[in-house]
């Protein structure tokens, strides 16, 4: 295999993309895309969530067939069916979530599937030494992986693709999983490989990252790519302003319409891990009032699934109290809390948020199975969910042929539309809105910000989680930060930056006057891990 | 049109497939296939064997809903076998003991069967709930220790009795006993074969009308979504166990209160194992488990055919066997057949394909 990808001669870039296109039903993924990865550099692909990155790659790896374009590899056109053709064409994948197998080896992770490239003994063994060495990994090959620390792990999926013979290194959302410390230290191994002639195509959206490794930048947006970048040069807000693009419909409210009245109170909610090791959720205490958009920002991963899950009670709380309306809700189940006026957009909604073989009008008693107009004591009515469906339909815009077609049979934004409209149904007092408008269109993204900013004047209290920076900064009155279980910080909306809040996320602390860290408690845990 | 044609499609190809596969199987043993599927058609008219395929079909539709309730939270009762057999010997015991007037009594053994049911299903369901046992494995084992429950009630220093040479409980008074629609020289119909029907009319009622079938379905199409719509995953663990075990308790009264009227070592096993199969064939629907039902009871019965023509009968467990496994095969392949469509139907409709919406 990598006889063959050396016998390209230089001039060749490793990678062409051209004019990729991907339809899914209903909704294009990727419309002629263009992408150029020059040999030994490090290319980075910008882009927020649901842009369409994830696609693209799944095309160069094999996993998906484009619809039309093609893809060149070393100046020779190629066609992957599987990623084992992708594999030998020198193209290996490092997944976000990591496939490793946690009780066999290093060893026996790195040659299953490949016991015919050096068998699965001392030959293999040898190759491995030689290339952990690359990848700085600095374990014995007989170690379990279990006992591995994340970074580790991470190396050991990089020496997994090495082993195959890489030499183009596709690394997917590789930071989402470290520590900064740990994102340093693999940028120095993705540096030092670079000089041994690997090529790396990066994946992220967090711009200060793309700009610290990357040698050049392309920015896909809404399935398209939209240009590149020297990252030398450009700025974080450029970068941001390409990624979201001047289209984009502002979700900017201005006026205030917070009230006094208190209708989420939550105090010293507590989560730990189900081993019971470390707290997911570490004493969270938070106010939401009507008339009020509390935004949570935080790198993911640091606890804000937790805490949406845990005030819906689908985790059961350490310790704490959660109050709805004078109402102490904290032992109530999940739909003791709906009932009591709680909407939820799920984070994600194909898991949580919708039953997909099943018609929209049954979607629409789902939550509501106890009250009307879906519900009639102990029976369904059948009739009302499908009138309020069709109201639905109607005002949310949720395009459709019809309210008995299955919800996976709809886009992702029509899929998210019919969500937020069931969610706002039923008068809620509080709605919990997980990245209401991740992986949707421009039209369903300017919906349903109008109408969390509608319902709000009306005198909902949402608490919003996003990460989407601007979504965040634009919808809230209120935001704080969240960095490993706890709310470290406070910002001021109207003034602080994305860049403000990127950095007090990854809890280098603050760097403006629009971000207070909260409480000496956190604001020691910050400089702790200032320290490391 | 697709939408029926994607439910009766994949069960017609398994047959089809099906005899095909056991036409093929005949042939290599040197047999006739016309004329030993001919023999089982014609079977069905003769002697009591068209009433015997109505009974039966009446016994394998309850056990195939008892599986069902299950299946439709992917929750897998294999035990529905102990669970009847339990249920039989219980019911038998107390019915064989008591004395009531005629109509109470029948109705205290079916209460009886019932709760005797649900009690031995209850056992894994709250293993499951509270120490997150597998239900396959707790079942399989309650269905072991089903058989020698049941053979230590029937002993004789217990509540068995002797007669010839056979062990069984005392006979249910025929206060106890329900009467059925007879045919004279044709057989007898066993009267529970209403309670099947008005079970499998509740069913119904209870899968597309009530909450309680809301939150099943819910449950069992996707845990998450169920959960985060407020559906207790526990609570409908532990309930749809119940009803399953409930109603699996109900499978022997038609034999015991039709025909037996006492629990016996004749008792009629593997019941439970062909529900299984059954709710499989009829996809959980229940017009869809009575076809299941009268297809396994006909050739349960006209197979006895067969050895009149010298087929070995075993043949009719090779087309069982392959009718539920090409059914399965062929929902799953016309499912996701039917859902590309439709998303391309919808994408059409809405001319979305081609151009970002």
């Amino acid at each position: 295999m990598s006889s063959s990808t050396s016998v390209g001669t230089d001039e060749h870039p490793a990678v062409v993309l051209t004019g990729i296109t991907k339809r899914f039903p209903g909704v294009v993924a990727n419309s002629d895309v263009h992408l150029t990865v020059r040999r030994g550099e490090v290319h980075a692909l910008c882009g927020e969530n649901g842009a369409g990155k994830s696609t693209l790659m799944k095309i160069l790896y094999g996993m998906q067939p484009p619809d039309e374009g093609t893809i060149e590899v070393n100046g020779e056109q190629v066609r992957f069916r599987t990623p084992s053709d992708a594999i030998k064409a020198g193209i290996g994948m490092v997944h976000q979530h990591f496939m490793l197998a946690d009780n066999l080896t290093v060893q026996e992770n790195v040659v299953l599937g490949a016991e015919a490239l050096h068998g699965i003994g001392k030959k293999a063994r040898a190759r491995i030494i030689e290339l952990s060495g690359r990848t700085g990994l600095n374990v014995d090959p007989g170690v379990l992986v279990e006992q591995l620390g994340v970074a580790d792990r991470q190396r050991v999926e990089i020496l997994k693709v090495l082993y195959r013979g890489a030499k183009v290194i596709i690394l997917d959302e590789p930071t989402a999983v470290l520590v900064p410390q740990e994102v340093s230290e693999l940028f120095d191994t993705v540096r030092g490989m670079q000089e041994q002639g690997y090529t790396f195509l990066f994946i992220s959206h967090k711009l200060d990252e793309v700009r610290a490794i990357a040698d050049s930048v392309t920015v896909i947006r809404r399935g398209t790519t939209v240009g590149s970048a020297d990252p030398k040069t450009v700025s974080s807000r450029q970068l941001a302003e390409m990624m979201v693009g001047s289209e984009l419909p502002s979700p900017e409210t201005r006026e205030s319409t917070v009230t006094d009245t208190v209708v989420l109170d939550v105090k010293g909610l507590k989560l730990m891990t189900p081993d019971g090791s470390r707290p997911i959720l570490d004493d969270v205490d938070m106010v939401v009032r009507s008339g009020e958009v509390v935004g949570i920002a935080g790198v993911e991963g640091n606890g804000q699934t937790e805490l949406v899950e845990t005030i819906m009670g689908m985790r059961k709380a350490g310790s704490g109290t959660i109050t709805l309306q004078d109402q102490d809700i904290t032992k109530l189940g999940t739909l003791a809390r709906r009932e009591a006026g709680i909407g939820y957009v799920p984070e994600d909604r194909h898991r949580h948020g919708l039953l997909l073989t099943q018609p929209l009008w049954y979607n629409r008693i789902l939550g509501y199975q106890t009250r009307k107009p879906t519900s009639k004591g102990i029976w369904l009515d059948t009739d009302g969910a499908k009138k309020d469906t069709e109201r639905i339909v109607a005002d949310f815009d949720v395009r459709t042929p019809g309210i008995d077609v299955p919800a996976a049979a709809l886009s992702g934004g029509n899929q998210q539309k019919l969500v937020v409209g069931r969610e706002l149904s039923g008068d809620p007092v509080l709605l919990i809105a997980s990245h209401p408008t991740r992986g949707v269109d421009v039209g369903a993204q300017a919906l349903i910000w109008d109408e969390i900013k509608r319902a709000r004047a009306a005198g909902l209290a949402v608490l919003l989680i996003s990460a989407d920076l601007d979504e965040l900064i634009g919808l809230s009155d209120t935001i704080k930060v969240m960095l490993r279980g706890r709310l470290v910080a406070d910002a001021d909306p109207n003034t602080v930056t994305p860049e403000d809040l990127g950095s007090a996320m990854t809890g280098a602390g603050a760097t403006s006057a629009s971000v207070q860290e909260t409480g000496t408690a956190h604001g020691t845990a910050v400089v702790e891990e200032g320290e490391n | 049109m697709g939408h029926l044609r994607g439910k009766l499609l994949p069960p017609a190809l398994a047959i089809v497939f099906s005899l095909l596969l056991c036409g093929v199987a005949l042939i290599i043993s040197g047999a006739n296939p016309l004329s030993a599927f001919g023999a089982m058609v014609t079977q069905v008219g003769k002697g009591t064997t068209l009433v015997d395929i109505v009974n039966s079909t009446g016994i394998y539709y309850i056990a195939a809903l008892a599986v069902a309730i299950g299946f439709q939270m992917n929750l897998f009762n294999i035990g529905v076998e102990g669970q009847y057999r339990v249920a039989a010997v219980i019911a038998a015991v107390v019915g064989g003991s008591i004395a009531l007037p005629p109509g109470i009594h029948t109705l205290v053994i079916i209460i009886v069967a019932a709760l005797a049911g649900a009690a031995w299903a209850a056992i894994p369901a709250i293993l499951k709930v509270t120490r997150g046992v597998n239900e396959v494995i707790s079942t399989i084992m309650m269905n072991g220790l089903a058989i020698g429950f049941s053979a230590y009630l029937i002993r004789r220093d217990v509540f068995g009795e002797l007669r010839g040479n056979n062990i069984r409980t005392a006979e249910i008074p025929e206060s106890g006993w329900m009467p059925g629609i007879s045919f004279g020289g044709s057989g007898t119909m066993f009267g529970f074969l209403f309670v099947a029907i008005a079970l499998g009319i509740g069913y119904w009622v209870m899968m597309n009308k009530t909450r309680f079938g809301f939150e099943l379905r819910a449950s069992g199409e996707s845990s998450t979504a169920a959960s985060a719509g407020g559906v207790s995953a526990k609570k409908m663990v532990l309930l749809s166990m119940l009803i399953s075990g409930a109603i699996a308790g109900l499978i022997s009264l038609p034999e015991l209160l039709g025909r037996d009227h006492t629990f016996s070592l004749n008792f009629t096993a593997g019941i439970g194992f062909s529900g299984i199969a059954i709710a499989l064939l009829g996809r959980n629907h229940p017009g869809g488990i009575a076809f299941g039902a009268l297809l396994w009871a006909f050739l349960d019965k006209s197979g006895l055919a067969l050895d009149n023509v010298g087929v070995p009968r075993e043949i009719v467990t090779i087309m069982q066997g392959s009718i539920v496994l090409s059914v399965v095969v062929a929902y799953e392949v016309v499912r996701r057949f039917e859902l590309a469509s439709e998303q391309r139907r919808v994408g059409r409709e809405l001319g979305t394909v081609g151009g970002a919406a």
